[in-house]
């Protein structure tokens, strides 16, 4: 429902209200406080509900919560062996991860707009953005981890060397062509967390900003929109969260290839 | 919308999720699936056995039964075959047994006929001399006449 507390007036007001991060500092020192809390909430709910799993865990009948987590790791571990054929012994873990934590950060899109930060307005918070995957910061620190580790396991593998000769000698074998391969593979290289971090970040976005429109129809209409739009958006969150993990699987499984 | 040191605190986060997970989380989790894995396996190996177990079981329960079987028909076989040489045996006896009485029977009567024919050339040697006395009598001088009649009297004996 759209409340009328906003301090600049109209639709526009109140969907830049939503948008707005709760911020401390100033310039690149700033810290929005919003993702920073709920993202770590969300990872600490998914660590502490994993972590009970696995103390509790038997080979023995599995009980509900155990049953559930294995589901989860059964299929991310499934999705890994598909994907991924070297040994890591980071990556399956790593791969639970961020299924679970983005999968997790995009649910809270499907709380009500106005509920967390009616809440907040009431303890003298005045911006409030729930959903941490629609903030750039939490999908490309994401993303920027996983090139780390992409480049990380590149060099590992491959060697210094190698991975240098690649990056210039590939795809075109030539040393005329070395500076057209240095372009390609950048590009390439580049691609891979710029394109992770804005599919999350773009379809979360989206999808907050018309939960955000429905919000300002009048009441009467919101339930017949808002209603299939949050059924379509449990498709989105969990689609998206095994997007970014398979697509990390699959990036760490090529930083293991030789070309 | 911009890229803040939020981004720096997000990773850090990240790499803590991450690293937590990979130290805590995953291991005793793949653990008990590979546990329980094996679990299963072993289970359906000893369900596989315990039916081949069964399996020759019922094989070797129908060898002895087969055995038993067999070996009844031959004791039946026997004993039928004993009972008839018994049947025989007992038959031949009897049958001995007739053949001795009559044999017996039959000596005792001709004992009997001879002993009758005995006392009967006897009485008709007695017959035949009183006859013959009575008859000599009047004409016969019995000293006279003794060795005959005495003669004839012993060749009737003789007879």
């Amino acid at each position: 429902m759209a409340s009328e507390v906003h301090d600049s007036g109209g639709a526009t007001g109140y969907i830049v209200h939503h948008l707005t991060d709760l911020k401390i500092g100033e310039g690149f020192w700033t810290f929005n406080l919003d993702t920073l809390f709920f993202a770590g909430l969300l990872g600490f709910i998914f660590v502490y509900i994993f972590k009970k799993a696995a103390d509790s865990a038997t080979s023995d009948v599995p009980g509900q919560l155990q049953n559930f987590v294995e589901m989860i790791v059964e299929f991310v571990d499934t999705q890994v062996k598909d994907s991924f054929h070297g040994r890591n012994e980071l990556i399956a873990p790593l791969a639970l991860t961020i299924f679970c934590w983005v999968f997790l950060m995009n649910t809270m899109d499907l709380l009500p707009v106005d509920l967390l930060p009616a809440i907040a307005s009431l303890f003298g918070i005045q911006y409030l953005r729930v959903v941490p995957s629609t903030d750039l910061n939490e999908t490309f620190a994401m993303s920027i981890s996983v090139f780390l580790l992409i480049i990380f396991y590149s060099i590992k593998v491959k060697g210094v060397f190698h991975f240098a000769k690649e990056l210039v000698f590939h795809p075109f074998d030539h040393w005329l062509l070395i500076p057209f391969n240095l372009l390609l593979n950048a590009v390439e290289y580049l691609a891979k967390p710029v394109s992770l971090g804005l599919r999350l970040f773009g379809n979360m976005y989206a999808g907050e900003l018309i939960f955000i429109l429905i919000a300002l129809l009048p009441w009467w209409v919101q339930p017949a929109l808002s209603f299939p739009w949050a059924v379509f958006h449990i498709l989105i969150i969990t689609l998206q969260a095994f997007i970014f993990m398979v697509l990390t699987v699959v990036y760490l499984s090529l930083a293991h290839e030789d070309h | 919308m911009s890229i803040t040191a939020t981004l720096i605190g997000q990773m850090i986060t990240f790499v803590l999720l991450v690293f937590f997970t990979q130290k805590y989380v995953w291991p005793p989790l793949l653990q008990a699936l590979e546990e329980r894995k094996k679990k299963i396996a072993d289970g359906l190996a000893a369900g596989e056995k315990g039916k081949h177990d069964l399996e020759l079981a019922d094989k070797k329960a129908k060898l002895v039964l087969k055995d038993a079987k067999d070996q009844a028909v031959d004791i039946v076989n026997l004993a039928q075959k004993r009972a008839t040489d018994l049947a025989d045996e007992k038959r031949e006896a009897a049958k001995q047994e007739g053949e001795r009485i009559k044999t017996a029977a039959r000596a005792e009567i001709e004992r009997e006929i001879q002993q009758a024919k005995e006392e009967l050339r006897h009485q008709v040697a007695a017959l035949a001399v009183a006859a013959a006395e009575q008859i000599l009598r009047k004409e016969v001088d019995i000293n006279k006449h003794r060795e005959i009649i005495n003669n004839l009297g012993n060749q009737l004996g003789q007879a």
